[in-house]
């Protein structure tokens, strides 16, 4: 049976990892409500995508729509993670430079400022050499990890800045693999959710 | 390890920003105090301009760009991305847009018309452009100028959502149309990208993805959490809501139920409860009795 891998889906890039997914031969699924996630006998999805937007909007949307609590306890007990951009901001124990009133689930520990990489005429499309290889990616009004903490790997720089880190099963990168198709952290995903499937 | 390229403002990256912003509201604003209120109501991005459409429309002379200073206090007050207006074919407003370092232009027929006959050459600046459309051969002529995200027009600053309906309906349906005639007859697509007045290379693009190569947003004339509810259904990928927040009763609940109608636009419970108890919307004008002259629509061609 193939993996079903849940991205959240109420506001972003949510098409682009969509189409990855299922392109590497899994099934993708739009977690919109609690219901998406969890059902009557546990979790729905093997695998979570926190993808871009903006992600001040996807916090306030998240608690709306009561995702907060239910995502923050599936990662925290172990569901795979991927967070792209908005995604890792969204991870991250701390945000520096929040909108206001802006919360983050804190499952991942690092520390995550906002656009650091400056306005969009500073977006770019550029090579990030990663643990899973050189990879082709887009830095959109990016953000970047401003500290690193214990037992968190850090996945790589640009600019000076550290760029992606990963914990166990949840990684958080700054940039957008989907955007330009590069598939080496969708398919790691995939092989977190596969052995955490065989474990269950 | 070999020397990395990075590029600024290619396609790929101009129309990401785009992505990013899907599902999402962007909000007009004319003070950093309004920005704030977008921001905290979960605005995706805010559109910077001194006035509304609906007060362009009442107020009449030329609209342009407007002061760098309240753009750049703007860009201060939010964390979120600011776009801003220029005028059709005016792009010296482009390259200080640019310069300012707003996120996104917004070529806009909501401004006064600079030149009759050109838009501005998107593809020459590293800033993404947003244009507007009435149908798909304006939407791909002004892609192939370089613009990275197309927003159906609407008739801005009228709160008659009318226009809109029909501009993403349009838009929608030609595509389809386009899509049929090349699985039919491919051979037909040369006389297709004529009749569109678009090059033919776009126009084959679309009809073989059945998607236009960009964001389609829409505007004009959104008002309500089931306006921009309709817009999702019939297809858009977000809103732009310009006086229908702040020409309403109460611009900070209206703007938050924009944002959640928008989000779960197919989920008529909470498009129900997002319309609770907004207050006074804009009063509006029927487009039907707008002189022609005053249809915004039909600026840019």
């Amino acid at each position: 049976m193939p993996v079903t891998v849940g991205v959240l889906g109420l506001q972003g890039g949510v098409r682009e990892h969509r189409e990855l997914l299922e392109h590497l031969g899994a099934r993708a699924s739009l977690v919109r409500a609690p219901s998406d996630l969890v059902g009557p006998d546990g979790l729905r999805v093997d695998a979570l995508v926190l993808p871009g937007g903006e992600s001040s909007t996807i916090d306030k949307l998240i608690r709306l729509f009561d995702l907060f609590e239910p995502m923050r306890t599936a990662i925290a007990d172990g569901l795979p993670t991927l967070g792209t951009c908005a995604g890792l901001v969204l991870l991250a124990r701390e945000v520096v430079d929040p909108a206001p009133g802006q919360r983050s689930l804190g499952v991942l520990d690092v520390t995550v400022r906002r656009n650091a990489l400056g306005s969009q005429v500073a977006s770019s499309e550029t090579t990030v050499s990663t643990p899973l290889g050189p990879v082709q990616v887009a830095f959109i009004r990016a953000p970047v990890i401003t500290r690193v903490g214990a037992g968190v790997e850090s996945l790589g720089t640009h600019a000076g800045e550290i760029v992606g880190a990963r914990a166990g099963a949840v990684t958080g990168i700054s940039f957008h693999p989907e955007l330009t198709g590069d598939v080496a952290f969708h398919r790691e995903l995939l092989a977190h959710a596969t052995r955490s499937s065989r474990a269950a | 390890m070999g020397a990395m390229t990075t590029t600024l403002g290619s396609p790929l990256v101009k129309r990401g920003l785009a992505d990013m912003l899907k599902g999402g509201v962007i909000m007009d604003v004319v003070t950093p105090e309004q920005a704030r209120i977008a921001e905290d109501a979960g605005a995706v991005a805010v559109m910077a301009l001194e006035r509304v459409p609906a007060d362009i429309r009442a107020q009449g002379g030329v609209a342009r760009m407007s002061d760098p200073d309240l753009i750049s206090a703007i860009i201060e007050a939010v964390s979120i991305p600011v776009m801003a207006k220029a005028r059709i074919g005016h792009f010296v407003e482009a390259q200080v847009l640019e310069y300012l370092k707003v996120d996104y232009i917004d070529e806009s027929e909501v401004l006064s018309p600079a030149d009759y006959a050109n838009h501005i050459d998107k593809q020459a600046f590293t800033v993404p452009f947003v244009c507007g459309a009435t149908n798909l051969g304006e939407a791909l002529r002004r892609i192939a100028e370089g613009a990275a995200m197309i927003r159906s027009k609407g008739e801005a600053g009228t709160g008659d959502v009318s226009e809109a309906t029909k501009h993403i309906r349009t838009i929608r349906h030609e595509i389809a149309v386009l899509k049929a005639t090349y699985e039919a007859n491919p051979d037909e697509l040369y006389v297709a990208a004529k009749e569109l007045q678009a090059p033919y290379e776009i126009v084959r693009e679309v009809a073989e993805t059945g998607t236009l190569p960009v964001v389609l947003f829409t505007a004009g004339g959104v008002a309500t959490p089931a306006d921009a509810a309709l817009m999702m259904q019939l297809g858009a990928d977000g809103v732009f809501v310009g006086s229908g927040i702040f020409k309403s009763g109460n611009p900070a609940a209206r703007a938050a139920a924009i944002v959640k109608a928008t989000a779960r636009f197919d989920d008529p419970a909470v498009v129900a409860e997002a319309s609770r108890g907004l207050g006074e919307a804009m009063v509006g004008i029927n487009v039907a009795d707008l002189p022609a002259p005053h249809r915004l629509a039909e600026r840019g061609w």
